[in-house]
């Protein structure tokens, strides 16, 4: 065996150093320390997902393969959706953080000067993919860019318990909210009240109030940005919902997050509820745990329906799911490159489908998959962005003004205030109004 | 430079280093410097920020700009500021009156010899050791509207034949906010003022007695006083606590329903941080401190006329 000594080995490591051309030699040679390529890292901050399959996905799957394509290593990191914009506000005014944080609704409003520009994403997913819903792109694009990329919508049903509807007389779904509230009447009477949190709480409270009160022809602002909440409209909407508290639901609601009444439902204590698909994922996935009263899958008595409608039409509100990547990012190259490779079909569809129709694609494209057709309980999720036609700030547009008045939960509290029975309706519609106009006539 | 010194007859030289630090306001000013600029940093630098922001229109992601007191105008017309203000007093007023009362009555006993008295003071202290955000999220579900075990036991009791609304009727809501944050807080006030009871000789006690005075009386005329010193420093480091507590209500509640449990800091929180009104949040939480001066003042001139008397 040939004895190594110091010349040799440092002539077989600079040999060694293929494609690099850069062995031990090369860095005494140069008299300089190696530069090493800086880590290509991109740190995803999203909620932990309603449905925990996905969250492995981007995980398991996605951080490998985008590893192998890319060579970018991806940083998943997930958090209570209402922690989210704590950690936005403090990583854009430390200017450090993650690369992408995933924001809801209208958000990307708040936080436009902290984004890159996506538009380049955006027009290339839109035209390859059927086209960007029209309500997720009022809510991404701010001064005519997109300042973030919209990834999903959770779409709004309500899941509801077949039988027990049947039992009451109710063989489809109620088409408006008369018929909802005559049928609740007789399922809280027979001890199986509607569930609906009226709660401070960013999902199912809103984009249930939202609709019903666009349902009796009720509005925020009008198209100028002019506070006309305090109307007649409104204030029929307001009386309605107190009636049908009082008649048709758990009274609990009032104290409810976005958890509680996925629990309610599953335990039997409520007939319906307006949701996500996570209910039904759940009593799917856990076909053995969750049992009908008689035994059966408790999956195999959940139906789904749109909201119901009211004197002035019917209306969703959707829950919107956006990325943005952020200007202080170190790696925004990196963010951006990861967002197209998340966003081509066969990468997206990875995470789809395990969403089971929980989560729908931000294009219409996705409304064509065959996944659709393996359930026909979750058919009404397949195209009900289509029917989000309003957003918060309605008439006017959702930006920072509206998203203040959501985030202060106005519309919520003035229907939890009557519902509680300690504030009039028309006490209520005035207190809402008056607080919106304070926000829409600051400067 | 160094100079000589002539010690024992040898001339040493000291270095103008040690010649500094034998100068006890160069020496006493060393020492200091690490508290004051942790002072400086952790709290002077956030409160003068805190000042600044509430006078700009500062937003997330944008600078702003000068406002005056635009941000308190809009603060003191804000009906739900208003709420919160009441709530946050209502709320500290009665949880620090019964933790005081609690404590007391949790001191004294404690300060009496029984078995396992080690033991027993020890597992006292576990609500103030566990993390607020977990007891708090403990007591959510003990207060759940559909899965209450309270309401269950009480059911299956017999004593209620309806759920009671814990958290979903804003009086009761607001009241089990007081309940939790005195189960938290009792056992500060129980340790302390045992403390301070064990400075107390107990011959004051026995002389008292052999006078004729029972236990209330000895209580009111001998303990009560010599505690007080005590008692009013957990009082003041208590209300300022309670005055500014987030996360119980955060968790608990959320502010609601309807608002009504909403607290100054919650709030506080909810605009500045869900709203990304960084000015307008820091107008509302420095609504806090005139009250918390206040208190801190009365507090420091009481403990001074009571050293003087």
């Amino acid at each position: 065996m040939a004895r190594i000594n110091r010349r040799r080995f440092l002539k077989a490591s600079g040999a060694a150093a293929v494609g690099a051309k850069m062995g031990i030699a090369g860095i005494l040679a140069s008299h300089q320390a190696p530069v090493f390529a800086q880590a290509n890292t991109v740190h995803i901050l999203r909620w932990n997902d309603f449905v925990p399959a996905a969250d492995k996905v981007l995980r398991e799957v996605f951080a490998p393969e985008v590893q192998k394509a890319l060579g970018i290593k991806l940083n998943v990191e997930t958090v209570n959706a209402n922690d989210i914009p704590a950690r936005a506000t403090s990583s854009i005014q430390s200017g450090n953080g993650p690369d992408i944080i995933m924001l809801l609704n209208n958000y990307p409003h708040l936080y436009a000067s902290a984004a890159v520009d996506v538009s380049a994403i955006a027009d290339e997913v839109s035209k390859a993919q059927g086209g960007i819903y029209d309500a997720n792109a009022q809510l991404n694009r701010v001064g005519g860019k997109w300042v973030a990329m919209p990834w999903s919508v959770v779409p709004v049903c309500i899941a509801y318990r077949k039988s027990w509807f049947e039992e009451v007389g109710a063989k489809t779904f109620p088409k408006t909210w008369k018929e909802y509230h005559d049928v609740g009447k007789k399922l809280k009477a027979a001890k199986r009240p509607i569930g609906q949190t009226l709660g401070n709480t960013f999902g199912d409270a809103p984009t249930f109030t939202y609709p019903l009160l666009w349902s009796y022809g009720g509005q925020e602002v009008d198209a100028k940005g002019k506070v006309v909440l305090d109307s007649k409209e409104t204030l029929e909407s307001v009386r309605f919902m107190t009636q049908f508290w009082k008649d048709a639901h758990d009274e609990g609601g009032l104290a409810w997050d976005d958890s509680n009444n996925n629990r309610a439902f599953l335990s039997g204590d409520i007939s319906a509820s307006a949701n996500g698909a996570s209910i039904y994922v759940a009593a799917l996935n856990g076909a053995d745990k969750f049992k009908t009263e008689k035994g059966a899958p408790l999956h195999t008595d959940i139906a789904h329906s749109l909201l119901p409608a009211g004197p002035k039409g019917q209306h969703a509100y959707h829950t919107a799911f956006n990325h943005m990547v952020m200007k202080y990012s170190k790696n925004a190259k990196g963010a951006i490159e990861f967002l197209k490779w998340a966003h081509k079909k066969e990468n997206y569809e990875k995470w789809f489908t395990v969403q089971k129709g929980f989560a729908v694609g931000p294009t219409k494209v996705w409304e064509d998959h065959a996944m659709w057709k393996q359930d026909p309980v979750m058919a009404p999720f397949r195209t009900a962005p289509q029917a989000q036609k309003r957003l918060m700030g309605y008439a006017s547009q959702p930006e920072k003004k509206a998203a203040e008045g959501w985030n202060k939960f106005l519309v919520t509290v003035m229907y939890a205030q009557a519902c509680s029975g300690k504030v009039k309706p028309e006490e209520a519609v005035k207190w809402a109004a008056g607080e919106l106009g304070k926000i829409y006539t600051a400067t | 430079m160094n100079e000589t010194l002539v010690v024992n007859g040898r001339r040493q030289r000291v270095s103008r280093l040690t010649r500094l630090l034998e100068s006890e306001k160069a020496l006493a000013a060393a020492l200091l410097a690490p508290g004051v600029a942790i002072l400086v940093i952790f709290i002077a630098y956030p409160f003068v920020m805190a000042l600044w922001y509430s006078l700009t229109s500062i937003r997330v992601g944008e600078p702003g700009e000068f406002v005056g007191l635009a941000n308190f105008t809009k603060a003191i017309n804000d009906t739900i500021f208003q709420q919160a203000f009441k709530n946050t007093v209502f709320y500290t007023f009665w949880a620090t009156i019964f933790k005081l009362a609690l404590g007391m009555w949790l001191a004294l006993l404690l300060n009496r010899h029984f078995r396992f008295k080690r033991i027993v003071r020890a597992s006292m202290l576990l609500p103030f050791i566990i993390p607020t955000v977990l007891s708090a999220f403990a007591w959510r579900w003990m207060f759940d509207p559909t899965f209450s075990v309270m309401n269950w036991a009480l059911y299956h009791a017999g004593v209620i034949t309806d759920r009671l609304p814990f958290l979903s009727d804003g009086d009761w809501a607001m009241w089990c906010a007081v309940a939790v944050n005195t189960w938290r807080g009792m056992p500060f006030f129980a340790i302390t003022l045992l403390a301070g009871l064990q400075t107390i000789s107990p011959d004051l006690h026995e002389a008292a007695a052999l006078d004729g005075a029972n236990a209330w009386y000895r209580f009111w005329h001998v303990t009560w006083p010599l505690l007080l010193p005590v008692t009013l420093v957990v009082v003041v480091f208590s209300v300022i606590q309670t005055f500014s507590d987030f996360q119980l209500i955060y968790v608990l509640t959320g502010g609601g329903p309807a608002n009504s449990t909403h607290l100054i800091a919650t709030y506080a929180y909810q605009i500045g941080v869900g709203s990304g009104l960084l000015g307008e949040g820091a107008a509302l939480s420095l609504f806090m401190f005139p009250v918390l001066f206040a208190v801190v003042w009365v507090q420091l001139r009481t403990l001074k006329r009571m050293d003087n008397a």
